[in-house]
């Protein structure tokens, strides 16, 4: 009696405790992930119809959607470039940052405050620079290469995107490394500093090295973000001029919102997901390894 | 010795300048441009305003009905990242201190899951919760913060899950000693500990939430409901290069955050730092 009543106790514990999550996150990332899977194998036109059965048609589909590998080529190019400059730049904000400059938590302060405005408004921000500021600028000192708006330009347009990419998140960046750099022990430095090893030398074969698991949560942050990225790609260049900007986000989301192609949009949206989770797997899993104990 | 390392402190002095200036240009450019009009930015953008004008400022605030629009997006991020503290700390707690096969396997599926990029599930969830049950066009606001509170849980939930296990278990055994059932054990004992990753959760959830635009556009389709950042969409979209327009509307929409950041930026700082360790 005593037993079963301590039972249902548990129960009623768990419920309370685990209830509320386990069901918000079951009806927003279990439900529609299993069902997103389910819909990939079947027909869908509209969704007021029935479901029909059709097998591997919608991979079919999104693997001869020539668009799509040509958006998921342009992100993977995009994630290259802005997972190294972000964490090139970040790194060298928090080193810049923890070097004992007496303004140093001023200058924090301002470098993250990027990060408090979304992709969105940020494309936006800097359509106004790409767009009216710097060809008035380069009109105005007569510089040829400012005059031209980036944005009407497929490589600048891109680079564009990328600059805004780094503007925006090194500053987040720079305060997973400056955790990071603080516990870096003072010893070692100033013993390596003994055995007469430069700055650079300092960097590179004591910090550095210790840095490894700093460099796992950026490079995964990072990567995670620059496959996914929407926000900013639709605000500042709309995925133009003529579509050569269109990341595969963007992609999935016009297949399936404006052309109603559900089920090869997401189809492409699994694509996305396992290549996703294959390059962070193998991200996390190799930088794990190059971790070493101070 | 001494002239070199003064050389190296100008250098970083010179390099943490310039990363200054290409960091803030953006929001002087704005401001300074919030009060021209027409004609003047488009000839004169870096110059200073030739007076003060506030009459954009109150023209936007009325064009985007900025009372509504901050209404909304005020109770969805506060509700959601509320609730997702929440919640997030009494499942992390239970999760941590009940390991049982179960309450293990959940775990490792929320940590899993927080590789899914959200283009994985936006389509089903549209289809599930707009087309078949209707609730997007029913209940748009309380189903927008649902779905926050099931996408906020995985990081919340593991950033919580770190915290509590470096608690002692001790103080709790204490309690239930003196008579503390769980529930009270978790409400008086442990959740006034949890103080600092609470805030640290509560700052990255307000962040996302507050500036998250895909999820409220495919949720949020009538003008009454929009947040900040869909209202900022159909603004721009209606005044495309206005830009004595959309320059006050583009500040109107961030100030908000920017006040909490002059607040609270020290805590912000270390929130983000603190997140990031573990």
């Amino acid at each position: 009696m005593m037993k079963k009543r301590k039972n249902l106790g548990d129960i009623g514990n768990s419920a309370l405790f685990l209830g509320p999550t386990l069901l918000f996150f079951s009806m927003t990332v279990l439900l529609p992930f299993a069902y997103g899977l389910f819909l990939t194998f079947n027909k869908m036109d509209t969704p007021a119809d029935p479901v029909q059965f059709a097998g591997l048609l919608n991979y079919i589909s999104a693997i001869n959607d020539q668009e799509f590998w040509k958006s998921m080529w342009l992100t993977v190019r995009f994630v290259v470039a802005t997972v190294f400059f972000v964490n090139l730049v970040g790194f060298g904000l928090a080193y810049l940052v923890t070097s004992g400059l007496r303004i140093q938590n001023t200058l924090r302060t301002a470098y993250f405050t990027p990060n408090l405005i979304g992709g969105l408004v940020l494309g936006y921000i800097w359509q106004f620079i790409f767009v009216q500021s710097l060809p008035a600028l380069g009109t105005k000192l007569g510089i040829s290469w400012l005059e031209l708006g980036w944005l009407g330009d497929p490589t600048m347009a891109f680079w564009s995107l990328v600059i805004v990419t780094i503007w925006q998140t090194s500053g987040y960046m720079m305060i997973i490394f400056i955790a990071g750099l603080i516990s870096v022990p003072k010893e070692l430095i100033e013993a390596a500093k003994i055995d007469g090893a430069g700055p650079l030398k300092r960097l590179l074969n004591v910090t550095l090295p210790l840095m490894v698991p700093s460099f796992v949560v950026t490079v995964f942050l990072s990567l995670k973000n620059a496959f996914m990225v929407y926000d900013l790609n639709f605000a500042l260049t709309a995925g133009g001029p003529y579509g050569t900007t269109k990341m595969v986000s963007m992609h999935v989301v016009n297949k399936a919102f404006i052309e109603s192609n559900y089920g090869t949009g997401q189809a492409e949206a699994i694509i996305l997901f396992i290549i996703v989770a294959i390059v962070t797997g193998v991200q996390v899993y190799t930088s794990k390894k190059m971790e070493v104990q101070a | 010795m001494r002239n070199q390392r003064i050389i190296s402190s100008t250098f970083l002095y010179l390099l943490s300048i310039i990363a200054l200036v290409a960091f803030i240009f953006p929001f002087v450019l704005l401001i300074i441009n919030s009060f021209k009009s027409n004609g003047e930015i488009l000839t004169s953008p870096f110059a200073l305003p030739e007076k003060l004008d506030f009459s954009q400022f109150i023209e936007v605030y009325n064009l985007m009905n900025f009372g509504v629009t901050f209404t909304n997006s005020f109770i969805v991020t506060t509700l959601s990242t509320f609730f997702i503290v929440f919640f997030s700390a009494m499942a992390a707690y239970h999760l941590v201190r009940r390991p049982s096969k179960f309450n293990k396997f959940f775990f490792t599926v929320l940590v899993a899951s927080m590789v899914i990029p959200f283009q994985s599930l936006m389509i089903p969830l549209i289809y599930i919760y707009g087309a078949k049950l209707q609730l997007i066009d029913a209940i748009p606001i309380p189903l927008l913060i649902i779905f926050y509170l099931g996408f906020g849980s995985a990081l919340s939930v593991f950033m919580f899950h770190g915290f509590i296990k470096a608690i002692p278990i001790e103080v709790e055994e204490a309690a239930k000693i003196d008579g503390c059932s769980t529930l009270q054990t978790f409400f008086l004992i442990v959740f006034p500990m949890l103080k600092p990753i609470a805030v640290t959760i509560s700052i990255l959830n307000v962040l996302w939430i507050w500036n998250d635009y895909l999820l409220p556009s495919l949720v949020l389709n009538h003008p009454d409901v929009y947040t900040m950042p869909v209202q900022m969409k159909v603004f721009n979209g209606t005044y495309m290069n206005n830009w004595e327009l959309l320059i006050p509307a583009i500040l109107l929409t961030v100030i908000p955050i920017l006040v909490m950041y002059i607040i609270g930026q020290r805590s912000i700082i270390n929130g983000v730092m603190q997140g990031s360790i573990k």
